[in-house]
């Protein structure tokens, strides 16, 4: 058995050696090196473009709107994002021209005598005036997407309710931080199309986006290693890409547009910043929820990129794993003038979860019992309805924190603090403390999503090798060693026999994005039907049943044997997408973190000790791997925390956006991990599988949050909790 | 200006501006890419080579500076003959490396502690590798690696 | 990348890096070079040349300076820590050493580099200032030295003539009733910006204070000696209290990584909690 064992995986050896070749690692004859020029304002009129004459441009190209061959709008959900600013910037950062020249210096110095004359404008930065604001970003009333989930009577059992516990929760935004920085080449092909390489998640989305830009369908898109992705390879890469290709269009050569680290930072998508609103009423009495109504408020930023999908999942995430059985969630996503937001890992559950899981710990508090019992009470499940309707089967939360605790009961690793450098050793004053959450996660697609897109993989025979064609990126989560694993599985080969094809569009059909926790749970199981399909059509083939190796001796044709297989719906979910009502996820991953800190008392610093998590993974096809994503998972969710901070300046541009002060965990700062798993089989995936992607990051905020509280009853409800505003909280307890 | 040094065992020489970085000389102009850049300010540690046997960041090393030195990049750690590293072994079955842009720079950076400390804690670890910065794995299985390679040398 | 065009001087000794200093005032010094790349790099710099000293011999190692210790200009992060006698004569050094970014930036960047950044945040400042170092510096025209106390004149404004190199620091004998400190809060545990750090050394003989030294970066233009606290804490028993009178001599600012509200109170805090510990440990020791 191949599933469940930990294969090394199949791009270790090139990335240990350092012969993994990322978009930067690939220079073509001739290739151009990029760069774009941003707008400084949040909102301005472009009056003009114009070119310093005393700069020498002979070796330079510049591209405007003008020069886009097809549309300028960057296809998505919808179009409201131009490629390149025309008349008008409506975010800080926003690209309004480019330029390209024979080496990286030469482009940059070119890019600052592109004089662009602006006049400013009054821009919208607040998001809680946005809705109908006659400051109008977005169609008619600035709104991306309102959303209502709503089961039973909540207000009516609100107001009926002697104890209804309010709380305000408040999360910032998030940059993903990918260690490779956004970076894309274009390059002209000799046959008049052109073919793009880079750093992305989704080929597909590229090509749906570069069809419209480039006026033709003549491109391909291939991945190259991708050093992280985070969600922020998602959608993002398309305007990368778009940029690209327009340069090396003009110039008639390949171009490399790399983002330098404090562009990257500036203009790329971050985590929805919100504000939540929580009021549930719950029974003195049993301490069971009784009613509950939410209102959330995220704030987009400029374009809609995919704002919509984050607000959806936050609705449908925002009582965390607990039931209630009247309940009202209001999500409502905005425009301002600041630059968009996007995909990160989790889609609005992180955000919603942290205030989910403080406001049980306010309701705790309230009612003078602890955390973890009024979370055992109201915990899912088995038989339990969610707020948009769905009975859900096979509900691990129970579990998950049964064998948290049990995990943690395991010697607590010392305190550092005594043996850290500059760390105060005996004068520092630390308090320690224990912080329990417990999290759910939807895998993959909400509602009728994979039936609507219906991703594709392809299995082939190529000699004595089997081959598989899909465009499921591996952005280190390690899809590419998991899909073989499950080919090699189901034929009863070994897996040194069954490659990955290159992830290229003009080979491999549209297995849908790398996103959502989808890609082992449902490609993973679309690529196991194509492997089964691959072996009835070897032994249609050779008219004869057995093993696949004795059937391929048997086999008299040299060419390649190559099936299709697409994802079929055989789950019968209901779900209506008007009324946010029936079976939203196909199921559901659960997770408990359990976080020991120790908090600074002098200066609010909160140093991490040991991480303990328990997750319903389905089946751990790698575990390894799976681990190691819950494990990265975990410590986002521990910077979002405490050390993760975007300060903005008064035009909404990032001011730090350099590593030195947008502060991710070192080595140093991040705890030791204890990463148990729970295997409750999800019939629709792979041997069992179920997305896990994300879920690691659902949590630990809200955990760091409660051990603060234990250690030094300091409460906070907003992240980050810097040290500020720890110091300031405790200063107020 | 030209100037000579030893890269992973065998003697270069590139004609190069004095000021330009290690890492672009390494990377664009010797085409020797397995040494990455993840932000140019000395953060992340992607770009970290041994210079004389000890780890820098290419980032920051004008190339003047390594004039006749001796340069050691991720592609140097194998033997020449291509048994891997301890710590490149020990990051395939630990599950150290996923994406892989950090991978380099902790591999030269571990390595370092393997030449000067027998046998570290885990917290020694942590702080020998604090200067390389990797966002997929939570640097657990990385820890993990380095502990054990550590572990199966010092027992070699 | 901004590749700087500039020519580099490359002295083969410090006499030639002396007469390069005195003819070329407008070339750069480059140590380490932890600092000076990344300034070229963002485009806050663009120096017309720079002049290398990395290659002198003469600035390298740690000698004997009478009892006390001379640290050649080019000596890391890394060589402090591993040296014993750093490690004898200045604890509170070697653990600011073990601060600084991180193993790489500990492998390449200088003391002496350090001083003559003069940034507000530089580590190993408030430590020199505690343990009255002086800095010796050179030029064509001779050598002197400057005691740490009268080096910087304003923000990344120091005492030197523009022919003069930093060519070593130095640091007096350890006295044994003396003890040090060092405490830095940054941005996290490594690679980290200090919002705050204090550098303190008491001597104490006979239970009372009769010198004390306390200094605080990040939280003026220069790293400063919060003198009203050293005068409050002379002549008696080690007191706490003191650490409340620390308003009177830092006044910190507020910028991208901290506030000054909360600077000001880590700084009397930390402080406070050193001071306490200290008395603690009389008071069982004298037991
Ligand atoms: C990622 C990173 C993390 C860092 N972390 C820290 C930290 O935690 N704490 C901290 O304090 N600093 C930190 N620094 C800053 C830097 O590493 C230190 O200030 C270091 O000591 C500088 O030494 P250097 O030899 O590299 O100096 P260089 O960069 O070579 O020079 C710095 C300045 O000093 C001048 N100079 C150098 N030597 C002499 C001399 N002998 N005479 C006269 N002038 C001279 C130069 O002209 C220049 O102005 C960090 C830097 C980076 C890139
Ligand atoms: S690229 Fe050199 S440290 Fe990041
Ligand atoms: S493996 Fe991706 S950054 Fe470390």
């Amino acid at each position: 058995m191949l599933i469940g064992q930990d294969l090394i995986r199949a791009d270790g050896p090139a990335k240990v050696t350092g012969q993994a070749r990322y978009v930067d690692d690939v220079r073509p004859d001739g290739c151009l090196y990029g760069f774009t020029v941003r707008s400084p304002w949040a909102h301005a009129r472009i009056d003009g473009i114009e070119l310093d004459p005393d700069f020498d441009w002979t070796d330079i190209t510049v591209c405007t709107a003008a020069d886009i061959p097809g549309e300028n709008v960057v296809a998505l959900m919808t179009d409201d994002q131009p490629v390149l600013a025309d008349g008008v910037v409506r975010h800080v950062a926003e690209p309004v021209a480019l330029v390209a020249g024979p080496d990286r210096d030469r482009a940059l110095a070119a890019s600052h005598h592109v004089r662009v004359a602006y006049t400013p404008l009054t821009p919208l930065m607040d998001p809680e005036v946005s809705a109908g604001n006659a400051h109008r970003i977005f169609r008619d009333d600035n709104v991306y997407s309102r959303i209502t989930v709503e089961h039973g009577e909540a207000e009516r059992v609100l107001a009926e309710t002697d104890t209804v516990i309010t709380g305000t929760y408040r999360v910032g935004l998030q940059e993903q931080l990918y260690i490779e920085p956004q970076g894309m080449m274009a390059i002209p092909r000799a046959d008049g199309g052109v073919t793009l390489f880079g750093s992305m998640q989704c080929p597909y989305y590229i090509v749906k986006a570069l069809k419209r830009v480039l006026g033709h369908d003549d491109l391909n898109v291939v991945q190259a290693v991708t050093g992280g992705g985070f969600g922020g390879k998602e959608e993002y890469p398309s305007i990368v890409a778009a940029h690209a290709a327009v340069l090396a269009l003009k110039a008639g050569r390949p171009v490399k547009l790399i983002y330098r680290r404090d562009d990257d930072l500036r203009a790329t998508t971050k985590r929805h910043p919100a504000i939540m609103h929580y009021r549930v009423a719950v029974d003195r009495a049993t301490g069971k929820l009784q009613a509950a109504h939410v209102k959330l408020l995220f704030d987009g930023g400029a374009y809609n990129t995919l704002s919509p999908v984050v607000n959806s999942r936050a609705v449908l995430h925002a009582l965390g794993p607990y039931a209630c059985p009247h309940v009202k969630v209001e999500g409502l996503m905005v425009a301002t003038n600041t630059p968009p937001n996007g995909a990160f890992r989790g889609f609005g559950a992180p955000q919603v979860m942290f205030a989910a899981e403080r406001h049980m710990d306010r309701i705790a508090r309230e009612l003078g019992r602890s955390p973890l019992e009024l979370r055992r009470l109201n915990l899912y499940q088995d038989g339990d309805v969610t707020p948009s309707g769905q009975r859900l089967v096979d509900v691990g939360a129970t579990q998950v924190l049964e064998l948290a605790l049990k995990e943690a009961e395991a010697g607590l690793p010392a305190s550092g603090v005594p043996d850290r450098a500059g760390g105060g050793g005996a004068a520092a004053r630390v308090a320690p403390g224990r912080g329990v959450a417990i999290a759910w996660h939807g895998c993959g697609f909400t509602g009728n999503g994979e039936a609507a897109l219906k991703g594709q993989a392809d299995v082939a025979i190529e000699g004595d090798r089997v081959v598989i064609y899909t465009a499921s990126t591996d952005i280190g989560q390690g899809t590419d060693t998991i899909f073989p694993a499950i080919v090699a599985e189901v034929l009863g080969i070994s897996v040194d026999r069954v490659a990955n094809a290159d992830h290229d569009t003009a080979t491999v059909p549209d297995s849908g994005p790398t996103v959502a926790s989808r890609t082992a749970m449902v490609v993973g199981g679309v690529v196991k039907q194509a492997a089964e399909k691959l072996l009835a059509a070897l032994q249609a083939e050779v008219g004869a049943e057995g093993a696949f190796d004795d059937l391929l001796a048997q086999r008299k044709s040299a060419a390649p044997l190559r099936v299709r297989a697409q994802y079929r719906d055989d789950l019968g979910l209901v779900w209506d997408p008007a009324t946010y009502r029936g079976d939203a996820y196909p199921t559901y991953g659960w997770a408990c973190v359990i976080v020991d800190v120790d908090v600074d008392l002098d200066t609010g610093e909160v140093l991490y000790r040991r991480l303990v998590s328990a997750t319903d993974v389905g089946k751990a096809l790698n575990p390894v791997l799976c681990t190691g994503q819950l494990e990265g998972g975990a410590l986002q969710g521990l910077g979002y925390a405490t050390c993760e901070e975007v300060v903005l300046d008064d035009q909404g541009g990032m001011r730090n956006n350099r590593l030195t002060n947008y502060i991710i965990p070192t080595a140093l700062d991040a705890p030791e991990m204890v990463t148990a798993l729970v295997e409750i089989p999800f019939s629709g995936g792979p041997f069992g599988a179920k997305g896990i992607g994300e879920i690691p990051h659902d949590v630990p905020a809200a955990a760091v949050a409660q051990a603060i509280e234990a250690a030094c009853g300091a409460v906070l409800d907003r992240l980050p909790m810097t040290p500020e505003r720890v110091l300031a909280a405790l200063q107020e307890s | 200006m030209r100037i000579g040094f030893t890269l992973n065992g065998g003697e270069v020489a590139v004609d190069a501006l004095p000021m330009a970085r290690l890492l672009d000389v390494l990377r664009e102009d010797l085409r020797v890419t397995g040494t990455k850049e993840g932000c140019g300010e000395g953060e992340c540690g992607a770009c970290t080579v041994l210079i004389d046997g000890r780890a820098v960041n290419a980032c920051l090393v004008p190339v003047v500076q390594v004039q006749g030195a001796a340069v050691t990049t991720v592609e140097g750690l194998a033997a020449p003959e291509g048994r891997l590293h301890p710590v490149q072994a020990a990051f395939l079955t630990h599950g150290g490396a996923q994406c892989g842009i950090c991978t380099p720079g902790f591999l030269v950076a571990a390595a370092e502690l393997l030449a000067h400390t027998p046998r570290p804690t885990r917290p020694q670890v942590r702080e020998a590798l604090a200067g390389n910065l990797c966002r997929c794995t939570g640097y657990q299985k990385i820890v993990d690696a380095v502990v054990e390679a550590l572990a199966t040398e010092a027992g070699a | 990348m901004i590749t700087s065009h500039a020519p580099v001087h490359c002295p083969a000794d410090l006499a030639e890096a002396l007469a390069l200093r005195a003819a070329h005032p407008e070339a750069m010094p480059l140590a380490g070079g932890t600092d000076v790349m990344v300034f070229v790099e963002s485009g806050t710099l663009s120096p017309p040349a720079f002049l290398n000293l990395w290659g002198l011999a003469e600035l390298r190692g740690v000698q004997a300076d009478g009892d006390g210790l001379r640290l050649g200009a080019l000596c890391t992060y890394t060589e402090l820590e591993a040296d014993a006698r750093v490690q004898a004569t200045a604890p509170a050094l070697v653990e600011a050493a073990r601060t600084v970014g991180a193993k790489q930036i500990q492998n390449r960047g200088t003391l002496a580099g350090n001083v003559a950044n003069a940034s507000p945040a530089g580590d190993s400042l408030p430590v020199l200032l505690a343990l009255d170092a002086e800095v010796e510096v050179a030029s064509v025209r001779g050598t002197r030295r400057i005691p740490m106390d009268a080096l910087y004149t304003g923000y990344r404004k120091l005492a030197l003539a523009p022919d003069e190199l930093i060519t070593a620091i130095c640091l007096p004998a350890r006295h044994p009733a003396d003890v040090q400190y060092y405490r830095k809060v940054g941005t996290r545990l490594a690679q980290a910006i200090s919002k705050v750090m204090l550098g303190g050394r008491l001597r104490i003989e006979g239970g009372v204070v009769t010198e004390a030294r306390v200094a605080f970066g990040s939280v003026a233009a220069f790293p400063v000696r919060a003198r009203t606290v050293e005068a409050a804490l002379v002549g008696r028993p080690v007191d706490a209290a003191a650490a409340d009178l620390v308003g009177a001599d830092i006044k910190p600012i507020d910028d991208i990584r901290s506030t000054a509200t909360y600077r000001l109170e880590v700084a009397r805090r930390i402080l406070q909690g050193w001071l306490a510990a200290v008395a603690a440990e009389g008071a069982s020791s004298s037991r």
